[in-house]
């Protein structure tokens, strides 16, 4: 096999990997793009092995280690792949960001120890310089990948007493200049190594990047994960590029380079649904006051209701629009969610969904946990799509949302002024399920909440929706 | 005459691949962004290419054990990123008693 053969593999393979990414325009197409995908791996994995046996002499004795590492991380990726719950998909995602990045750091350190082994220089030779810079940024990006996702793993499933795991944001003075610091370190010793390809400056660089990449994820509060989830996506695409780049493989750097830029658009798509610049949410610190400011509120009157009188005003409506939010995720009400459309839909009501880009944990993370309760995907509404229609609409059953739809968002001078809302406000009746008047993550009071056409169904949304599906029957 | 350095290609390479993600990702539904997330894990997990060279062409044992475990941490991916998304994706599939709740609601 010639390398001239293995490179227009890999170019195949390339673009078996744009066309998985392609696929996902539509989801009657997303299921052949994924197929692309799981193709032009394979395709990059066999042809891998068969320059390796050929580069061996055809004795290919070290291909046992692979097909080791190959069979261990292969099963547990299967077996996670098969178990996980479709509301815990931040954190499984989380974890194979940081999967990435430590590969990545593994393989910087291989390459530094033995750069002939992958063809980029002679036997004792040493490494050209450009291929320094490349492993230098690589090993770096990899390393505040994988420690900045552990974080972001711990904030996500929010189960441990670990204090960096917790979703309020870790703050301390001097942050930001530490952080600088540590960075002009890191930058120091990549140039040291630059220059000599030495252990030391390579250690204390790659050190400093774990560091770092905790720091960096702690200031940043629960909320602001879809944002942070996505930075972590590109930054493993940059990690996997920049291993592309040291190796001289044009497959790794187009892999690595969609995904960088495919993480990249979606922290754009995050931070522009909560009118936030990049940097803010970066900068952290976010939500910090939420209790303080809710608590120094006066206490307001609002109508509260039962599911029972929530399910009647529903079932005579015409047009019902669903919210779902993270508290739906929280409780995994969405099959009893399903349920209550179900009986709607039976008794002649319009039920359709809306959903705003930044509801739950992630990106288009609602979308999933509605398609996993077998919701077709054409009652779901993105918020364009929607935000007209919610005058014409009878009832909005807002569940376990709060900032997304805010009215503050449309006054100035408020924090969240400007960014976008699903606008259930203008809806005729308006029924919001919370488990308590505690305020979002922006730490506002919500004007909603007050409205004379709003009831509030306090309570687990499973419980409630459960509760209304046995009030539908019963009418 | 003088041959351009594999850093120059390289660069090209990357470049480009970054305009055709930015342009192909655009063109990808929110309603999928969560899967769109998974199986980008799963193409980053293409480093694994790296990881076997590592593994299975090196001599000492810093560098083969490093490679092993990158293979393995890349396998955890590459697994891991398809399937769960293929799950997802399964689901978005239109189901005959779905479509029949569907035509309820509309009417």
């Amino acid at each position: 096999m010639s390398l001239n053969l293995v490179t227009l593999l890999y170019l195949l393979a390339s673009v078996c990997f744009i066309q998985a990414l392609k696929g996902l325009s539509h989801p009657t197409t997303a299921r052949r793009g994924n197929m692309f995908g799981m193709v032009g791996m394979t395709l990059a994995v066999l042809t891998t092995a068969a320059l390796i046996v050929k580069l061996s002499d055809m004795k290919a004795a070290g291909m046992v280690y692979v097909l080791g590492g190959l069979v261990i991380g292969g099963g547990i990726g299967a077996v996670m792949a098969k178990r996980v719950e479709m509301t815990k998909m931040p954190e499984l995602v989380a974890f194979m960001h940081s999967m990435i990045g430590l590969a990545a750091v593994c393989i910087a350190i291989a390459v530094v120890a033995e750069p002939s082994a992958f063809g980029i220089v002679a036997a004792g030779e040493a490494l050209p310089v450009g291929n320094r810079i490349e492993l230098f940024i690589g090993t770096f990006v990899g390393a505040i990948t994988f420690s900045g996702s552990v974080i972001a793993f711990g904030k996500l499933s929010g189960k441990y007493k670990f204090r960096l795991f917790q979703g309020a944001p870790v703050t301390f003075s001097g942050q930001h200049p530490l952080n600088a610091i540590l960075g002009l370190a890191m930058l120091g010793s990549g140039i040291w190594f630059t220059a000599t390809q030495d252990w030391t400056p390579f250690i204390i660089m790659t050190a400093i990047a774990f560091v770092l990449g905790v720091l960096i994820i702690i200031p940043i509060g629960g909320a602001d994960m879809p944002v942070v989830v996505s930075m972590l996506n590109s930054y493993s695409g940059w990690a996997a590029a920049g291993i592309g780049f040291s190796l001289n493989n044009p497959m790794l750097i187009v892999a690595g380079s969609l995904v960088g830029s495919s993480g990249a658009i979606l922290s754009y798509i995050m931070c522009k649904a909560m009118n936030r610049s990049f940097f803010n949410v970066i900068l952290g610190g976010f939500g910090q006051d939420a209790g303080t400011v809710a608590g120094k509120q006066e206490q307001r009157p609002v109508k509260s209701g039962s599911s029972d009188d929530a399910a009647f005003m529903m079932s005579n409506a015409e047009t019902v629009v669903i919210v779902p939010g993270y508290g739906l995720a929280v409780s995994r009400a969405q099959h009893a969610l399903k349920e209550l459309a179900h009986k709607l839909g039976e008794k002649g009501v319009q039920v359709r969904y809306a959903i705003h880009p930044v509801a739950g944990r992630m990106p288009g993370h609602m979308n999933v946990l509605l398609a996993e309760a077998e919701i077709p995907y054409d009652q779901v509404f993105e918020m364009e799509d929607i935000n007209a229609d919610f005058r014409q609409t009878d009832v909005v059953l807002v569940l376990g949302a709060n900032d997304v739809v805010n009215p503050a968002a449309k006054t100035p001078g408020s924090p969240i002024f400007g960014m976008p809302i699903l606008e259930a406000h203008q809806a005729r009746t308006v029924i919001v399920n919370k488990r308590s008047m505690a305020s979002g993550y922006a730490g506002l009071d919500n004007e909603l909440f007050y409205m004379d056409k709003t009831m509030m169904v306090f309570g687990d949304a499973k419980k409630v929706l459960e509760d209304m599906v046995k009030a539908l029957e019963a009418l | 005459m003088e041959i351009v350095s594999h850093t120059v290609t390289n660069l090209i390479i990357f470049v480009l691949a970054i305009y055709v993600g930015y342009h192909v990702v655009w063109t990808v539904t929110p309603a999928l962004h969560t899967p769109l997330m998974a199986v980008t894990n799963a193409l980053s997990a293409v480093i694994i290419v790296g990881a076997m060279l590592a593994a299975a062409l090196t001599q000492g044992d810093l560098a083969k054990w490093m490679g092993t475990a990158a293979v393995a941490l890349a396998s955890v991916n590459v697994f891991g990123g398809f399937l769960v998304t293929r799950r997802m994706l399964e689901m978005f599939k239109k189901k005959d008693k779905s479509e029949k709740a569907t035509q309820g609601a509309q009417h």
